[in-house]
């Protein structure tokens, strides 16, 4: 299956913008977030367990235990700062 | 009139408080709250800031956060509007306005929204300082404000 990848703020100027990425079918968002710091470079500095990225599935906040369909749209971002 | 506007353009409370209320006699409270950007934090001179957001869910989280007021709170409408892109010192960023009946409900869903809004709506600040740009840091006080609604922000 393949979902669209969002990056926002700093992840955003370290990954651009969006991207897809194919994973197998039933994945979690946990198991994306693995797929990427798999590749190393800025996807593995930036999206580093420990360091402090919260995530949305399909425009809504969500948790790495989210399991991802077809089609899905998922966003990393840091801790938000509006208001 | 939408709940939500998210904008590059200033607001006018004024306009904003009165299109609220229109047409509705029963509203007998207004609380608003505007936020503004201030020229310092951290002990760093701010000399404006870019404000990013997270188009589509930015609104649907603030309408979902309006639709939870709506069940905790006895308010007659709201309304939240909130500035994105560059942005100035002094310069307005958001506002939260409530009608209700009475006060105490339109104080309580005001705070409510405004703390809701700074730990669950993606909205990202890049300040511009003296020693170069920085992403804001969040802050564990607002997760704690968010907290003593009963609801676990998970943000900072």
């Amino acid at each position: 299956m393949r979902v669209q990848v969002r990056y926002f703020a700093a992840l955003r100027e370290a990954l651009g913008p969006a991207e897809a990425v194919e994973l197998a079918e039933g994945s979690t968002l946990g198991a994306l977030r693995d797929a990427l710091l798999a590749r190393g470079g800025r996807h593995a500095e930036v999206l580093a367990r420990g360091r402090a990225v919260r995530c949305a599935l399909d425009q809504t906040m969500s948790d790495e235990s989210a399991t991802l369909r077809d089609g899905a749209e998922v966003a990393f971002f840091p801790p938000v700062t509006g208001g | 009139m939408h709940r939500v506007a998210i904008q590059t353009a200033d607001f006018d409370l004024s306009a904003e408080v009165a299109a609220l209320r229109a047409g509705d006699g029963g509203v007998g409270a207004i609380a608003s709250f505007v936020g503004t950007v201030r020229d310092r934090n951290d002990g760093s001179a701010i000399g404006g800031m870019e404000l990013e957001h997270y188009p589509g869910m930015t609104e649907r989280a603030i309408e979902a956060m309006i639709d939870e007021a709506g069940r905790r709170f006895d308010i007659r409408a709201a309304r939240v509007v909130h500035r994105i892109g560059p942005l100035r010192p002094g310069d307005q960023i958001v506002l939260v306005a409530v009608a209700s009946a009475h006060r105490g409900q339109a104080f309580q869903a005001c705070e409510f929204l405004m703390d809701y809004l700074k730990t669950q709506a993606p909205f990202w600040k890049k300040e511009t300082t003296p020693e170069g740009a920085r992403w804001v840091d969040a802050r564990v006080a607002d997760d704690a404000a968010l907290a003593r609604w009963g609801i676990s922000a998970g943000n900072a």
